[in-house]
């Protein structure tokens, strides 16, 4: 984005865009990736509602996939999901592995 | 028209506090914030004070939030939307505005139980309509991990290290949950985001009563807690588990405890996994650990005792 | 048009404020700016206004709140002195930096320590530098109609900021004085609805207020700022001439009392210079050419009509009722400052008086314009900066 200059700030520094914070991919501070094995999931969606970083997209009240351009690789999904069986969905890698 | 409460339901709700925003990977803040955002079926206007929270959510020309929301200063969150509060009142008066909206501040520990405590005490006498929320991490993180008064006893801080003489923070955390309910204001709770259901059942049930209600979450920040990233669930969790951070709620001024654990664990179960009590573990220290754990013993008897469970 | 009473500064702001009808108000108590907010509560809990107040705990919720408010999209007024306005301080930033239109009638009184109630220009010279705009009055008609000026300018889309009204604590706040009130309907008329910029109450279209700003776009922030400054002289006197039209009383950026063909000349603020006045005329009367600026607006400062003002004057002095602590007083500095803009180099001295209450004397003013006129006379400047009517 571009740095605007004193001329065309808005006044009082509001902000009038709202959750333009979109715009501002933290992808890149991940140094691991829990990665989804669609296989093992409940669809307790426990991962969703624990995730700090609204990185999981869930349609229709099902999970999908991660949105790693968002996804700080913290790793709490991975840790609560139950998984199956004694089997997580969720598993976490070392990025550039 | 209740959203019912499964995850189901809730994850089809928009998420008001977008991804983007820079909290540290792993914080428990914007867990908070998202469980409160899902418990409102009315548009919310917010105020944050100063904080972590504050500063990550609202950058230049970013915002996390697709709600109203307003940051002024550190110690003033409360007084803040007590005055958009008071505006929105005289809008409606003046029939300008005939929207419901309901109010909700958020505040660290340090902005609410220290610097903003005067502006909270104020607001909830003057019995404004409006929710506070404190995500309560135990300490000044934002400017580096300085102890406050919401700073558990024996705690390593930046301000009060644990040395050879002095072993962390010497004195108990303030109670501020307590002190609101003695405000003698409608609704008083505690919750931590591991316990989503009951977390959102208050928040519900906060916005839905009138006049100023207070709720304190316990929010883990690994930072500051020196614990992994990715146990701020698990964490909290064990708080409640241990009583450290019991569940309850003083509505109209009558306790109940709203989780009861099944079975009592030893608070060094909460303490272990936390870098800030490691030292408690030294040989030498078994005091501290034994301090801690009458502290916890003592609160959750008295609340046994009000909410009439003993 | 009006009515002539004999009433107190304080009622008459509190009056203006009622006039105006403001949405919300927030209030804390201080001496000597109690009385308005004790008059404009009774106006609130008898039906004469629609102002919902807010009846904070301290003075930095006071402002902290009407921030609140203002955001949310409303018309907002708050009242202090002192101690008050020294508590406000942070939030003083946050609203201007964040433009936002409050008015704040200040009755000006000392700041502590020692712990004084009575009235100097300590309190709002300590906050020249808040990006509020600053107009003084020097008697309780000019805060009357100072403060129902303040909203037009305040609110004018060009400008979106706060507005301090500055009037002299007890000389004015609390003295009887015969002033002429306008009707509820032409003040209504003339400050006109409030127009909302941004209101955060507007659900449908967010916004966020008071982000962190870091160092690639602060200072472009604090530049933009600096310009709506600039646009407020024009504003503030735009504003005044149609206050002319109703009121048909004149006001400018400062008064110019007998300064055209002056030879010696004082700047003074506020009430001490009703008293200066006549001792001007006294001087004219002896054929000694001796004349007065009383500044209105000290922020934004108009540094170059003040000195073309001024640019008769051969000697001239500083008067000021608050002092800068190893420094000169604020007031001289301006007016150093104002003359370094159009090269004109009278004799300048910087007395400063009638701090925490004392008494400010004709003979005061006597004494200061026999300096002066002995300087023009080829006497040398003895001191730059001195306090008068203080014991030895």
């Amino acid at each position: 984005m571009k740095l605007k200059g004193w001329k065309d700030l808005p006044p009082g520094a509001v902000v009038t865009e709202a959750g333009s914070a979109a715009e501002f991919k933290t992808g890149s501070w991940r140094s691991f990736r829990p990665v989804w094995l669609a296989e093992n999931c409940i669809q307790c969606l426990f991962c969703w509602m624990y995730c700090p970083d609204m990185s999981i997209k869930v349609k229709d009240g099902k999970r999908g996939e991660y949105d790693y351009d968002y996804c700080k690789g913290c790793g709490i999904c991975a840790l609560e999901c139950p998984g199956k069986k004694g089997k997580k969905a969720i598993v976490m890698e070392e990025e550039g592995k | 028209m209740a959203t019912t409460l499964t995850l189901k339901e809730l994850s089809k709700k928009e998420d008001l506090l977008t991804h983007g925003h820079r909290m540290c990977s792993g914080c428990g803040a914007p867990i908070v914030v998202k469980q409160l955002l899902l418990a409102s079926d009315y548009p919310i206007v917010a105020a944050n004070a100063t904080g972590c929270l504050e500063v990550s959510t609202c950058i230049s020309q970013y915002t996390a939030w697709k709600i109203p929301w307003i940051h002024n200063a550190f110690e003033n969150a409360a007084a803040t939307l007590s005055g958009v509060e008071t505006m929105y009142r005289a809008l409606k008066k003046q029939g300008k505005l005939d929207k419901e909206i309901k109010f909700v501040a958020f505040g660290g520990d340090g902005g609410t139980y220290d610097i903003g405590f005067q502006s909270l005490s104020g607001a909830a006498e003057r019995g404004h309509d409006m929710l506070y929320v404190c995500y309560d991490n135990g300490a000044y993180m934002n400017t580096g991990i300085q102890r406050s008064s919401a700073t558990p006893i024996g705690a390593d801080t930046t301000t009060c290290p644990a040395g050879s003489v002095i072993k962390g923070k010497t004195q108990p955390r303030k109670n501020l949950t307590r002190i609101m309910a003695a405000h003698g204001i409608p609704y008083v709770a505690q919750a931590s985001p591991s316990h989503w259901k009951d977390a959102i059942t208050k928040f519900k049930k906060a916005l839905d009563i009138k006049g100023p209600k207070f709720i304190d979450v316990i929010s883990p920040c690994n930072r500051g807690w020196r614990s992994r990233t990715d146990d701020a669930i698990l964490l909290s969790r064990l708080a409640v588990e241990t009583c450290y951070w019991p569940l309850y709620e003083v509505e109209q001024g009558f306790t109940k405890i709203t989780v009861v654990p099944k079975e009592k664990k030893p608070i060094e179960e909460f303490l272990k996994p936390q870098g800030r009590f490691k030292h408690m573990f030294a040989p030498g220290n078994e005091w501290l650990l034994k301090l801690a754990q009458e502290e916890v013993d003592r609160e959750w008897e008295r609340l046994r005792k009000e909410a009439g469970s003993e | 048009m009006g009515k002539v009473v004999a009433v107190t500064g304080n009622e008459a702001v509190a009056n203006a404020l009622r006039q105006v009808n403001p949405d919300v108000c927030a209030a804390y108590p201080i001496t000597p700016a109690t009385d308005i907010m004790q008059r404009f509560t009774s106006f609130v809990s008898n039906g004469m206004v629609d102002t919902e107040m807010i009846l904070v705990e301290s003075e930095h919720s006071a402002m902290s709140a009407c921030v609140g408010a203002s955001a949310a999209g409303g018309r907002v007024i708050t009242a202090t002195s002192s101690q008050g306005l020294a508590l406000m301080w942070e939030i003083l930033f946050i609203a201007s930096g964040s433009r936002m239109p409050i008015i704040m009638p200040v009755v000006n009184r000392a700041l502590s320590a020692p712990l004084n109630i009575h009235g100097d220009h300590s309190d709002t010279m300590g906050a020249r530098d808040s990006g509020w705009i600053q107009l003084y009055s020097e008697n309780a008609q000019d805060a009357y109609d100072n403060t129902i000026q303040a909203f037009r300018i305040a609110e004018h889309l060009d400008i979106r900021l706060p507005v301090m009204v500055c009037l002299d604590g007890f000389i004015i706040s609390h003295s009887i004085e015969r002033i002429e009130y306008m009707e509820d309907e032409p003040v209504k008329k003339f400050v006109g609805e409030y127009k909302q910029v941004y209101p955060l109450l507007d659900v449908e279209h967010p916004v966020s207020y008071g982000p962190l700003i870091l160092p690639d776009l602060y200072m472009e922030y604090k530049r933009a700022q600096h310009e709506v400054m600039t646009k407020a002289s024009k504003v503030v006197l735009d504003v005044a001439s149609d206050f002319e039209k109703i009121s048909g009383r004149r006001y400018g950026l400062f008064e110019s009392y007998r300064l055209d063909d002056a030879d010696i000349a004082l700047v003074i603020l506020n009430s001490a210079a009703g008293t200066a006045k006549d001792v001007v005329d006294e001087f004219r009367e002896k054929g000694i050419k001796a004349g007065l600026l009383k500044p209105r607006l000290f922020r934004p400062f108009p540094y170059g009509e003040v000195a073309d003002a001024l640019k008769s004057a051969k000697a001239v002095c500083v008067m000021d009722r608050a002092d800068s602590f190893g420094g000169f007083g604020p007031l001289y500095m301006e007016i150093a400052s104002a003359f370094m803009m159009n090269g004109n180099k009278p004799a300048l001295i910087n007395k400063i008086y009638g701090l925490g209450g004392r008494d400010f004397l004709p003979e005061h003013a006597e004494t200061v314009l026999n300096e002066l006129n002995d300087i023009v006379k080829g006497g040398k400047v003895k001191t730059h900066k001195e306090y008068i009517g203080v014991r030895e």
